[in-house]
């Protein structure tokens, strides 16, 4: 079959491609850090910064649009939502910086930010 | 003959939406943008089969149909630019007569969640969503081989003339 070569560069795309991740990824995991703030945004706009090192649970309400946001032990995780697919919630914890958890029906963006850079107590609304 | 193409494309879009809405149902794996992309076999079906311009066409019908049926205005954006990156990579690359459908096809699937990725950029402002790359790249590596292995049979199996 003529199928020859070009099974040989199918598998030599799959596996360069499935490398480039594996790289990427160990490239992410050793350069992460543990986060110290928390940003929330919505539609683009930060409505708030919390400090992961303080425990809480707070409701994020926007136009109807909630989100039950919950920071313990360095982690954060949207607990519960009323937005159609869940998939905040089934994201689970975060708790290094860069990570993210999205809701994207809410518009909702939960961040991790390094500690140093954020003002400790920034508390905006 | 003309009648003959508008019903084959009429069947190719009613088929592609039938498998966006099983897909639908399948339970999500819980990752934003991990998923298998079962409408796509027509979409890859009607490129080889009957070219690019057909492809491009039944593919943004799909879009358009299934957001104003189950999405919404942001699910369009996401689809949109998924299905028009995913046609810019998938239709070069097999122009270039070097890989098989399987190869073609994965190319799609991680042009595909790039796509999403750029939308999701975009539509939320940040940029923080790097991390989510090798994940994306490896799940559309791995739904676009899977797709295109099995679009590769279908295209073997069907008949050219039903």
């Amino acid at each position: 079959m003529a199928l020859k070569g070009t099974r040989r560069n199918d598998i030599r795309l799959i596996a360069g491609l499935l490398l480039a991740a594996g790289i990427l990824a160990l490239f992410l995991h050793f350069t992460r850090t543990n986060g110290g703030s928390v940003r929330i945004e919505q539609d683009g706009v930060t409505t708030a910064v919390l400090p992961l090192d303080r425990d809480t649970r707070q409701t994020i309400e926007r136009d109807g649009d909630t989100n039950v946001l919950v920071i313990e032990n360095g982690a954060v995780w949207v607990e519960e939502a009323n937005c159609r697919d869940k998939i905040c919630v089934r994201q689970g914890a975060i708790r290094y910086t860069g990570q993210s958890i999205v809701c994207l029906p809410h518009k909702l963006v939960i961040t991790i930010e390094g500690g140093s850079d954020t003002p400790f107590d920034a508390q905006t609304r | 003959m003309h009648a003959k193409k508008v019903a084959r494309y009429g069947l190719l879009t009613a088929l592609a939406l039938v498998l966006s809405w099983l897909e639908s149902l399948l339970p999500s794996p819980g990752i934003p943008g991990v998923k298998l992309g079962l409408a796509n076999l027509v979409v890859v079906f009607a490129l080889y089969r009957a070219g690019w311009f057909p492809a491009c066409v039944l593919s943004l019908v799909r879009v358009l149909l299934v957001s104003f049926l189950f999405g919404n205005g942001v699910s369009l954006a996401y689809s949109l630019s998924g299905a028009v990156l995913s046609l810019a990579v998938m239709i070069p690359l097999k122009a270039t007569g070097k890989f098989s459908e399987t190869g073609v096809c994965t190319a799609g699937g991680v042009a595909h969640n790039a796509g999403q990725l750029i939308a999701a950029v975009v539509l939320l402002g940040t940029t923080r969503l790097s991390y989510y790359l090798p994940v994306l790249c490896v799940s559309g590596t791995l739904a676009g081989a899977a797709i295109g292995l099995a679009a590769a049979e279908l295209i073997r199996r069907v008949p050219d003339r039903p």
